[in-house]
């Protein structure tokens, strides 16, 4: 298999990592105002996911890095055109991570209601913006060559010249909102979904109905923006079957939850993100970013990739590494496997010090 | 101002921003490890209380420096696309090793240390912060490797048909003179800051007579770890531009506004005037220092030290027309002052080292003055130091293949930038705030009072029992 082809597959890896992973954790930050309806519940919803988020985040870090690496251009190109849509992202994940830390830093609840509303807007704003992005990145954007560049037929030596002439509406067409809708609406049933695994109790008695009809709302999207897909895929024979398998571990994640068995539900949610993202990948290759504007001038793991030496360092690091990587960040979700409940929290003494001045002055 | 002076800016505000942060963690970390570890091993309860008070300081400061540190790796895409297109085949490489050696190593140890007190053996929970010291270590060589890349490129050639770099030579990149010397550089200095963070709070807490007993060993520990890093910090400065003499001499000349080629060199502590080589009035100088600096010698033709505009001919002859002098005032005054900051926190250091001795306490207010400031100043001064290496480099984003004014994303509008721009400026200004707030807050509550409740007590094994830390 050529180096680039194994490159793409680790960068579709990394992404399925990151949406299987974030993607319940951004779930769960946007059920914060729907499931905790107390703060000791908020608190049971935060708990069950302040261990891992971060180690969940950088796949996110790693997927960007890697594509850096292996396909500077497809980096380049996406990353300088989809600034905008970026920048919100970037806002939304910085955000949420202070809250994580700062919520339960002072007694009050003005404090804590604001921190929640940065959870919340900070998960809701890349949920639906990597879908966004996805969304164009799979159907098409404007990406052409800078004007006064000679483009020839022979047009793999120039892809440099390539970049994405759009403004931030433009990536806003109906398929791709399709698409946000989607990675949205999915990633809060399978936030649910990780809620019913992890805690017990009120948390975990409210989640079921969430789960079910977020669950079935995502299942009408994700249907529609996968079926739609079918129309930009390189190849409908194997996405379409894909789309299909994704679809019916969606029905079976749900099933699972009405039967209450908590880790299969999960364990069919993950599978569904990783089916759905591989029929993306799958009818893109060998294409990295499409251009709607002429094949001509599609990016793609040929004219956007790095050398073979380069690709080849970065194979040995990725085998040797990622598999570590995967047993110590499973050894932390076996660490912290206990359900956690409302009668577990305990008590945050130092947040209401009363020698906490800055509390003071704020009230 | 355009895209280009507007990306500039934004990654000067947004990388200075995130750099207050690091720092403090690179050493720090390693402190509040050695406080665990101490605790392990003596089992003096003093030992955890002051793992849980700085490790709590630790964790305020952690969490902004992660949440800064994703903008800096997009933004390299988003601004600076035409740079991402032509280093990416040799850049990429070390910022993806810092994801999957690093980042992953910090982020997953860190999450097992903070919440894992109750949940794991007493040796493996200690064990987990020392991974994530690690992790840290290991992200900052290869994000300095990657830096040292762009100062002093090496292990690459030149595609002709794409005009694109291509690395030929992994093991140059990762491990040439440049990167090992600014890898320790930093991270001596990096000790400095947390040396004077440790130092400087615990002083300020002897000085308000609180918890006297904690704070007086860790009072101690910082004032040492300021000293023996201030040594570490001179000896690879030294290295580091003796390096730089070789490879960036434009920089060595932009340091000292060093205008004309010269023996016996002279340092200046302080001078005024505009800086442009014909109007600057030298107050305060050494004969001969600036050569020592950069060369070992004294005098003679040793010691020449090439000058601002001699150099600025040579690179015309090699590069074309052109500007390639930084802008000096920031690079006389980024240089002295990261070494005069770095200086003040050695004196303190000693001064401390005094009050403290045989057992007294200081209870003098200039010594809880003295703590309470020293915590800004090597802080400020690694900042001033790393705005001197980046602004020394300019004109080039990579010296002597791209030009940064080549390296802007060509399509950005500076719409897009002053959006992001403001965007990022206010919530970084918020957030610092809040931030200096909750350290705040949190120093003056103070270390937990003993007997502290022995987080690895028995029983943890209960379903129902309650957490030992939760958010």
């Amino acid at each position: 298999m050529e180096l680039t082809t194994i490159w793409f597959i680790l960068i579709a890896v990394l992404w399925i990592g990151y949406f299987v992973l974030d993607g319940f954790d951004l779930g769960v930050g946007m059920l914060l105002p729907v499931i905790g309806k107390d703060d000791l519940r908020r608190r049971v919803m935060i708990n069950s996911i302040a261990t891992v988020w971060d180690g969940n985040e950088v796949w996110l870090l790693v997927a960007g890095g890697a594509t850096f690496a292996a396909f500077p251009l497809w980096y380049a190109t996406m990353f300088s055109g989809y600034y905008l849509a970026l920048f919100l992202v970037l806002i939304g994940l910085i955000l949420r991570g202070v809250a994580f830390e700062y919520r339960g830093k002072r007694d009050s609840e003005t404090w804590r209601k604001r921190w929640d509303l940065a959870i919340v807007v900070g998960s809701a704003l890349p949920a639906l913006l990597f879908g966004v992005a996805f969304g164009n990145v799979v159907s098409g954007s404007q990406i052409e060559p800078l004007a006064g560049t000679p483009v020839g037929t022979d047009f793999a030596a120039d892809a440099g010249a390539l970049n994405y002439t759009g403004t931030l509406f433009n990536l806003l067409n109906p398929f791709s909102l399709l698409m946000g809708l989607m990675t949205l609406t999915v990633f809060m049933a399978h936030g649910a979904i990780y809620l019913r695994l992890k805690t017990y109790g009120e948390v975990r008695d409210a989640a079921k109905g969430v789960a079910i009809k977020v669950g079935l709302v995502a299942a009408v999207i994700a249907v529609a923006a996968l079926l739609w897909y079918q129309a930009f895929s390189e190849r409908v024979a194997f996405t379409l079957p894909l789309a299909l398998i994704a679809a019916v571990c969606w029905l079976a994640a749900l099933f699972m939850v009405v039967k209450g068995r908590d880790g299969w539900a999960f364990i069919f949610s993950s599978a569904t993100i990783l089916f759905a993202v591989t029929t993306l990948f799958v009818g893109l290759f060998p294409n990295v970013m499409l251009s709607n504007v002429n094949d001509l001038y599609n990016l793609t793991v040929y004219n956007s990739s790095s050398q073979q030496y380069t690709l080849t360092v970065m194979t040995i690091v990725a085998v040797i590494m990622t598999p570590i990587v995967l047993i110590y960040q499973g050894w932390t979700f076996w660490v912290f496997r206990k359900r956690i409940s409302t009668s577990m929290i305990p008590p945050q003494p130092e947040s209401g010090r009363a020698d906490d001045r800055f509390a003071g002055a704020a009230r | 101002m355009g895209a280009l002076q507007l990306s500039q800016w934004q990654f000067g505000i947004t990388t200075v921003y995130h750099f207050l942060f690091v720092p403090i963690t690179l050493g720090t970390v390693w402190l509040v490890a050695g406080f665990q570890t101490a605790y392990f091993r003596t089992g003096n309860i003093r030992y955890l209380q002051l793992t849980k008070f700085f490790g709590k300081l630790f964790l305020i400061n952690f969490a902004m420096g992660v949440v800064t540190g994703i903008v800096q790796e997009f933004q390299f895409g988003m601004n600076w696309s035409e740079y991402s297109r032509f280093v990416g085949d040799v850049f990429g490489a070390p910022l993806a090793m810092e994801g999957l050696l690093a980042f992953f190593l910090e982020s997953t140890f860190l999450g097992l240390w903070i919440f894992g007190w109750d949940r794991l053996p007493k040796k493996v929970h200690l064990a987990t912060i020392w991974a994530a010291a690690a992790g840290t270590a290991l992200s900052a060589y290869f994000i300095l490797a990657a830096n040292a890349w762009m100062q002093h490129p090496v292990g690459y050639e030149i595609d002709p048909e794409t005009g694109r770099a291509v690395l030929n030579d992994i093991g140059a990149v990762l491990f040439q003179n440049t990167a090992v010397i600014a890898f320790f550089h930093t991270i001596a200095a990096s000790f400095l800051v947390s040396g004077a963070f440790v130092a400087g709070i615990a002083g300020w807490k002897l000085y308000q007579a609180k918890q006297v007993e904690v704070f007086r060993p860790a009072a101690k520990l910082g004032a040492w770890v300021i000293l023996i890093s201030a040594v570490a910090v001179s000896i690879t400065g030294d290295m580091d531009m003796k390096i730089m003499v070789d490879q960036q001499p434009m920089k060595v000349a932009a340091a000292e506004a060093l205008y004309a080629t010269q023996e016996e060199a002279p340092f200046s502590i302080l001078s005024v005037g505009d800086l442009s080589g014909d109007s600057a009035t030298t107050i305060i100088e050494i004969p001969g220092l600036l050569s020592y600096l950069a060369t070992g010698t004294w005098s003679g033709p040793e010691s020449t030290v090439e000058g601002i505009n001699n150099l600025q001919e040579q690179y015309v002859a090699t590069y074309g027309p052109g500007n390639y002098v930084p802008y000096v005032p920031v690079t006389y005054w980024g240089f002295r002052l990261m070494i005069g900051l770095g200086m003040i926190a050695a004196l303190y250091a000693l001064f401390a080292l005094w009050s403290l001795r045989g057992g007294r306490t200081p209870r003098s207010r200039f010594f809880g003055v003295a703590s309470g400031a020293i915590v800004f100043f090597p802080l400020f001064g690694i900042s001033a130091g790393w705005i001197f290496t980046e602004m020394g480099r300019q004109p080039w984003i990579v010296f002597g293949e791209q030009l940064t004014a080549d390296a802007v994303s060509p399509l950005l509008t500076t719409t897009e930038v002053w959006v992001s721009m403001i965007g990022f400026t206010l919530v970084y200004a918020v957030l610092a705030i809040i931030e200096v707030a909750l350290l705040v807050k949190y120093i003056r509550i103070g270390a937990p009072e003993a007997p502290v409740e022995d987080p690895y007590a028995e029983a943890k094994k209960d379903d129902e029992k309650q957490l030992y830390f939760a958010y």
